[in-house]
């Protein structure tokens, strides 16, 4: 169940955008949140929402997971749409009941603002669903790298980060083993007050903690038997490789950067 | 035949300052010749375990010196030392450190600047030799423990070790993870001569060895060959350790006054010999 929470978030493939580079992906979506900005009319908007849509089509994501991902926002995206119909007060007057008014400005601005914000859930959520954890974690390694000049302890960044999502369903499992031993002894974690409730997850992290020290000491221990000693001199093996489809997708955007450029008004 | 690994006085406790501290291991010497099987049995707390951290320098002697492959051990060569012995451990979630099995494996070559091209090859060797090399891309939480064990073994093989160290590499696994394991280790030493030391106390598993030494209380208690050491029988179950189901079975029927010829080791020995023994009766 939890698994899936995490997990089911990236769906293997073999489209177009599943074979990109997570650094090409990385960056893509870095200058996408940045062209964003340059859309302030209907057209470039249109344009925007166009190319998105073009980008999931190409991904090959069934829309229904990107519709998901909106959940989590979708009280902030009316919210927002609201906030900016009721309160910009400019332009002819379209509609009227008691004191609410609603301006022609309000409406162009509420809709806009949240094709934004629907195009940004949807070019992040992408990534997140055609790139492994793992794969994105190589990508911002490597991306990250210039920054190793400034003290960015970014191999040990990567390596904290690959080892956390490998043991993340193995925690999982342990809650589950232990939530499932503290109710057979009459611990009760999903009725009472949120104070009782909170009081009984206290027996299940004190032994998910000790165990997860347990665990780190072990691999510690494996990790220096096979010869783990920092990122000097560390070979790679899990290779990137930036190919025709990379340059494709990073042009792409730069025209499509362009195009907003010129029909911004 | 070539001396792999030898300890001389070996002393070492986890509170040196503390005399009254029992010693974790006390004046242990011993050998382990190339290509042999050496079983290492005891309770819990014998100092067993101590013993293997003291070999590939997790942990260095207070006294004694360890020399392995003709060299002793110190903080020069311990990295070229430990890229020659591998190690499997007790828990098999806790010493998978890649994402997927292939990178668990290359883990190690990783961390000894292996070319990329190399380890591919590397990787897929050392998965064939432990029959793994299907689960290429598993993640380890969809493999069994016997699966993980032998990912295990694989990631320690890839960098081709004279020694391989199996610390209680199956005592957490069930019965059929445990025969995966095993049968893995015969299969690996019968075609590379590899060194094995298993630190067990299953007697079951070192049945298998070509010699056993019995630890207890940070001591070396009784060293020979599995036959030598199974024939103190009730000894070793004051030593806590348990003997293996074939001789339970014929010191429980030679008190029922079956008459029974020679030692056995297997069950299959035993049922030959009830036969042989009471054929003519």
């Amino acid at each position: 169940m939890m698994e899936k929470m995490i997990f089911g978030r990236y769906i293997p493939g073999d489209s177009f955008i599943h074979k990109l580079d997570p650094r090409s992906k990385l960056i893509f979506v870095f200058l996408f949140i940045a062209i964003v900005f340059l859309a302030n009319n209907a057209v470039t908007y249109a344009l925007l929402l166009a190319f998105t849509l073009l980008t999931v089509f190409f991904s090959r994501i069934r829309l229904y997971f990107l519709i998901n991902g909106l959940k989590p926002i979708i009280f902030l995206l009316i919210f927002t749409f609201l906030l900016h119909l009721f309160f910009t007060k400019e332009g002819d007057l379209l509609w009227k009941w008691q004191f609410i008014e609603v301006y022609e400005e309000g409406l162009r601005q509420g809709i806009f603002i949240s094709v934004r914000f629907m195009v940004l859930v949807f070019i992040t959520s992408i990534l997140t669903l055609t790139t492994s954890p793992i794969s994105i974690t190589d990508g911002m390694e490597v991306l990250l790298n210039p920054f190793k000049r400034f003290k960015l302890p970014v191999h040990e960044l990567a390596l904290m980060m690959s080892i956390s999502l490998r043991f993340i369903p193995t925690l999982m499992d342990e809650t589950d083993k232990i939530m499932k031993a503290q109710m057979a002894r009459g611990s009760d974690i999903s009725t009472g007050s949120i104070k009782e409730r909170l009081k009984a997850v206290v027996p299940l992290l004190i032994p998910l903690f000790v165990s997860a020290f347990k665990r780190a000491e072990d691999l510690a221990v494996a990790m220096e038997v096979r010869g783990y000693r920092g990122g000097e001199g560390r070979t790679r093996y899990r290779q990137l490789k930036w190919d025709w489809r990379d340059h494709t997708a990073l042009v792409l955007l730069g025209f499509v950067a362009v195009v907003l450029w010129w029909l911004r008004s | 035949m070539n001396e792999i690994v030898s300890l001389q006085d070996v002393t070492y406790s986890y509170s040196p300052e503390d005399s009254d501290m029992r010693k974790a291991v006390d004046g242990i010497s011993f050998n382990i010749n190339d290509g042999e099987w050496i079983a290492i049995v005891g309770h819990n707390g014998s100092g067993k375990s101590t013993m293997a951290k003291l070999m590939n320098g997790l942990l260095f002697p207070q006294e004694g010196v360890v020399r392995v492959l003709g060299e002793t051990l110190n903080e020069e060569n311990l990295w070229a030392i430990r890229s020659q012995m591998g190690m499997v451990f007790q828990n098999p979630d806790n010493q998978f450190v890649g994402a997927t099995v292939q990178d668990d494996v290359a883990f190690a070559l990783e961390n000894n600047g292996i070319p990329f091209e190399d380890m591919v090859k590397r990787v897929h060797e050392s998965l064939a030799q432990v029959k793994m090399e299907r689960f290429l891309n598993s993640e380890p939480h969809h493999l069994s423990g016997g699966q993980k064990q032998r990912v295990a073994i694989a990631g320690a093989l890839a960098l081709k070790p004279r020694i391989l160290i199996l610390d209680e590499a199956t005592s957490m696994l069930d019965p059929q993870g445990r025969e995966e394991v095993l049968t893995t280790v015969h299969k690996l030493r019968e075609d590379t001569r590899l060194t094995v030391l298993s630190i067990t106390h299953d007697l079951e598993e070192a049945l298998l060895a070509d010699r056993i030494l019995v630890m207890n209380q940070g001591k070396m208690h009784a060293e020979g060959t599995p036959r030598e050491i199974f024939a103190r029988g009730q000894e070793l179950v004051e030593l806590g350790l348990d003997l293996p189901f074939s001789l339970k079975m014929s010191s429980l029927m030679l008190a029922q006054g079956v008459s029974l010829e020679t030692e056995h080791m297997s069950e299959d020995e035993l049922v030959k010999d009830i036969w042989i023994s009471n054929f003519n009766k």
